[in-house]
């Protein structure tokens, strides 16, 4: 097998056994990169250059036993709304065309003290605001399973980077699903891990209450590994919560016997492809044969979530985003007459449409007299979701659905339609909404070949039961051994 | 209608900046007067992906200011955007407090030509200050500086109790006196760190709905706080006896010419958006530690006051005056630990240094000299080492340069002369040089007497002790 189709794991064992250098695999990455960036545009800002001189270093420090660490000169690939010192983090938009972030977000210091090496900054839909990479101020991410498809969003650019081996593992940020979505579009896995377990501190804020940073890798054992790295309390974010330390690949027994799975059926409901659906069914008994215990549920979430998720998603967002004003280090427009025509004119030449619909909306809602009728509202049914998770938990360990109620659609399909573009999130916006876990994996993919991705949840603080609930599935299915982009190395 | 008819309602909400080392939601310190942009960080300058971390100090001091206002602690409380574009404010919103203030429901007591009244106190939250923008000489545009974005605000607003600017004086220096005693502000009003927004409104006497009421903002000095109601008073009235409606407005106060403006914008009704900020945590407080705080408050004006009635017999009139800012009481106490001596101490404050304040516009705070060495100043003059006139020129070159007053008599000659011998030889030299003077006081003009002292005087450059060259110029006469 090529280097760039190893996971974390099989190259730290290479690593380990000397059979691979840091340079030979940076190389490899850089290689894999050069060739075909072309086709899948997903980076915005490439370190290829800066890559091959860390790599070099990092060799020489391991060789001189002056650092050690299991994941040193691990390539490693950043959604471009995680600040990086000293390197731009643009959130693929044109108002931070220029923006070189002062600090490293916590997530950043975490992966820099492992000595990984950042291979780039990827691209996204401006401000996470999107489901399919389409809403780039820079470039159309493709997908590597075909072209002409999307990633899916928002982040694209780190689902399919992945996807084409390009990057080993990248790390994401999910509001209402933008890593579990593109992560099902591309055929990889990605967590949104609770809300709270992952400092945001350095994350450029969509939704505060909404926001997390997570793993997209090729399997579920990388995820595992990467969460370690990331998980924890931070000083800097008093939203992030303080828990034990855990290892989160201790947790991966291959084993779901006596495992309680409920399945939503208004998950599975009008809306949900056929194909997706089967797909689907066919994950149940997979998971029966294996020795859990499946049963059907009504999860009354699904109707409300969407309309409440953006509404408080776009009334957060619209007072986030008031920063980027044409001040100091966004875009600012060319000429103005005054201060109002100055903020009016960078804004909105500096903002994309779906950035401008969404600050729009979250206005609205906010205005005085539709304060009540919708912010506060969706406040409210927020609570009711919460608790309608929290009784299903009380039955199961885990909750499947499908991930997106479709594979990867064509480009163009429905960047023009927001609202159809909007129900793409559907299954997962109400996991964010109750700031829960949940993880994507692949369970087959459909006529045309491209991959689907099921979704399991969990509850609260509880990874390590999804995390192996999908590692169990992962290894019966073996979807990477028999599945893998149309894309020849 | 006279003016008579008509009933004054005020209410006043007032910004004061705490004086905790750091900021309300990141580490920079908030020290005045440094150059611009000195004391920022990525969190206050609101560079993408920063939150914010709650100073706890910042909570404690806002509890301690509700407590000594009489207010309700909130158990439960929490933080809110108020969002508005404007170049000062770098997140384009304020982390303020909206429906959930964390004290509510006090009030201060203050002492009206009529007796005591309650001014109630709405509601008491915290708050981030904004940036300031200054004037660049060079290009005629704006610049940005955000040391004060972040300095911790807390937000006094009182109740529409208040019926005339005099009240309205009284309840801020009362307000003040409060801040500065609990140790919460220092409340220099021409640094900002104590200011006011001034809302006023008429309405006829008997009427139970309130008038339309205008607000003007960041007032920070009594005097343009009086005038400033005084004449939207008039304005206002002015406005209805012609039978007009007074517009609800936003102004500016001009002190140059003693007048009210309607600020710019109009047309853009204020919708700050509230809601809660998601970045931080509701902010919980335990019975314990409000008690803790309680129990910690120092001692407030109103019981120095009572102390100083009954321990010092100060008359009611100095008490208030001393004791109104917690500096010149410190100062107070202080000196009469030093000398032992209240009366003097009382005596000095009221009419010397309250004169000097008074001239050169200094507040309390901006004393140069401790109460080491005003105590040490009554013990001179007690001692008789110099006479009270001197004490004036010590306590003048105390605000000049402030030392040790020892030092400063001896550096400039000043001890009094009480040398019998020596001030005997002055009286004679006196009493030769005027002959005239001796004969007119033996004609029975008691004036001569004092003629001849002021010539001794004069000889001795203020020196001599008056006591005894009184005595002295009876005997030799």
């Amino acid at each position: 097998m090529h280097i760039t189709e190893l996971t974390v794991h099989e190259l730290q064992e290479k690593i380990k056994k000397k059979e691979l250098t840091i340079q030979q695999i940076t190389n490899a990455y850089i290689n894999r990169i050069e060739e075909k960036e072309k086709d899948v545009q997903a980076f915005v800002t490439s370190l290829t250059e800066e890559a091959k001189n860390e790599s070099e270093k990092i060799q020489k420090k391991l060789d001189n036993e002056e650092i050690e660490g299991k994941l040193a000169g691990i390539p490693i690939g950043i959604k471009d709304n995680i600040c990086t010192k000293g390197i731009k983090t643009t959130c693929s938009s044109k108002m931070l065309e220029d923006f070189v972030s002062p600090y490293d977000a916590t997530v950043m210091e975490k992966i820099n003290n492992e000595n990984m090496i950042n291979l780039g900054k990827l691209n996204m839909d401006e401000f996470a605001m999107g489901g399919s990479t389409e809403y780039s101020y820079f470039k159309k991410t493709k997908n590597p399973w075909n072209l002409n498809k999307v990633p899916g969003g928002s982040s694209g650019g780190s689902a399919a980077a992945v996807a084409a081996n390009m990057i080993p593992w990248a790390l994401g940020s999910d509001t209402g699903g933008s890593i579990r979505q593109p992560a099902s579009f591309c055929g990889v896995v990605g967590l949104k891990p609770t809300y709270g377990l992952i400092s945001r501190y350095g994350l450029v804020a969509f939704a505060s209450s909404l926001d997390q940073i997570g793993p997209i890798t090729k399997d579920v054992k990388d995820t595992a590994i990467l969460l370690n790295i990331i998980a924890g309390h931070d000083k800097k974010d008093t939203t992030s919560v303080e828990i034990e330390k855990k290892d989160y690949t201790k947790c991966l027994k291959n084993n779901v016997k006596g495992l309680k799975i409920g399945v939503p059926k208004e998950f599975y409901g009008e809306g949900i492809n056929e194909e997706v659906k089967k797909s689907l069914y066919e994950a149940i008994e997979r998971y029966k044969k294996l020795g859990a215990e499946v049963e059907e549920f009504s999860l009354d979430v699904a109707e409300y979530s969407l309309a409440t998720y953006y509404i408080i998603a776009c009334a957060e967002a619209s007072s986030n985003l008031g920063r980027f004003d044409g001040i100091r280090y966004t875009y600012r427009t060319s000429e103005f007459k005054d201060l109002k025509e100055l903020y009016k004119k960078s804004r909105s030449e500096g903002f994309g449409q779906e950035v401008k619909r969404r600050i729009i909306l979250g206005t609205y809602v906010l205005s005085s007299g539709y304060y009540d009728a919708y912010y506060k509202k969706a406040q409210q049914v927020r609570t009711l979701v919460m608790n309608e998770f929290d009784k299903a938990f009380k039955k199961y360990d885990v909750i499947l659905t499908p991930t997106a109620p479709t594979v990867a659609f064509d480009i163009g399909a429905k960047s023009n339609n927001p609202l159809e573009m909007y129900l793409a999130d559907i299954c997962t916006v109400s996991v964010n909404i109750a700031g829960l876990p949940a993880i994507s994996i692949p369970c087959g993919v459909d006529k045309e070949g491209m991959p689907i991705g099921m979704q399991l949840i969990g509850n609260k603080f509880c990874e390590e039961t999804i995390l192996n609930s999908a590692y169990t599935f992962e290894q019966d299915l073996k979807f990477r051994e028999n599945y893998k982009p149309e894309f020849k190395i | 209608m006279s003016r008579e008819d008509y009933e004054v309602v005020i209410g006043l909400e007032v910004h004061s900046e705490l004086s905790t080392k750091t900021k309300i939601f990141c580490s920079c310190p908030t020290k005045f007067g440094a150059a611009p942009n000195t004391q920022v960080c990525p969190i206050c300058m609101a560079m993408p992906g920063t939150l914010p971390v709650l100073n706890e100090k910042v909570v404690e001091y806002a509890v301690k200011a509700g407590l000594a206002t009489n207010c309700e602690i909130s158990r439960n409380s929490k933080n809110d955007r108020k969002n508005y574009f404007y170049p000062d404010l770098p997140k384009a919103y304020q982390i303020s407090q909206y429906d959930k203030p964390l004290c509510k429901n006090g009030y201060i007591e203050i002492e009206t030509k009529e007796g005591k009244k309650k001014i109630g106190i709405t509601r008491i939250h915290i708050e981030e200050d904004a940036g300031k923008l200054n004037h660049d000489e060079f290009s005629g545009g704006s610049l940005v500086d955000l040391n004060r974005a972040g300095v911790p605000l807390i937000e006094i607003v009182s109740e529409p109790d208040i019926r005339s600017s005099e009240e309205a004086e009284l309840y801020l220096k009362k307000l003040k006196s409060i801040l500065e005693y609990i140790e919460v502000s220092d409340c220099k009003m021409q640094e900002g760190s104590y200011r006011a927004d001034v809302n006023v409104s008429v309405r006829k006497k008997g009427d139970t709905k309130l008038g339309t009421r205008t607000e003007t903002k960041n007032m920070n000095s009594f005097k343009s706080i009086t005038r400033e109601i005084d004449y939207e008073i008039e304005r206002q009235i002015d406005i209805l006896e012609d039978g007009g409606t007074v517009e609800q407005e936003t102004l500016r106060w001009d002190d140059v010419s003693g007048k009210t403006f309607a600020m710019r914008d109009k047309e853009d009704a204020d919708d700050y958006r509230y809601f809660p900020e998601p970045d931080l945590v509701a902010i919980n407080l335990s019975e314990e530690y409000i008690q803790n705080i309680k129990k910690e408050l120092p001692e407030l004006p109103e019981s120095r006051k009572e102390r100083y009635l009954k321990e010092y017999n100060l008359s009611e009139k100095d008490a208030n005056i001393i004791t109104a800012s917690k500096y010149l009481s410190d100062l107070f106490e202080g000196a009469i630990k030093v000398c032992n001596n209240p009366k003097a101490v009382n005596n000095w404050i009221i009419s010397d240094i309250s004169r000097i304040l008074n001239e050169t516009e200094t507040e309390p705070i901006e004393i140069p000299f401790d109460s080491n060495q005003l105590g040490k100043l009554v013990i001179l003059i007690d001692k008789g080492t110099i006479s009270s006139s001197i004490g004036k020129k010590v306590l003048e070159e105390l605000f000049e340069n402030p030392r040790d007053p020892e030092e400063i008599i001896k550096e400039k000659g000043w001890i009094q002369i009480s040398d019998e011998g020596a001030i005997r030889e002055v009286v004679k030299k006196v009493l030769e040089a005027n002959p005239k003077s001796i004969e007119d006081y033996k004609a029975g003009k008691e004036k001569a007497l004092g003629f001849l002292v002021g010539q001794a005087m004069k000889e001795t450059k203020g020196k001599a002790n008056p006591k005894m060259l009184n005595k002295l110029f009876l005997e030799e006469i």
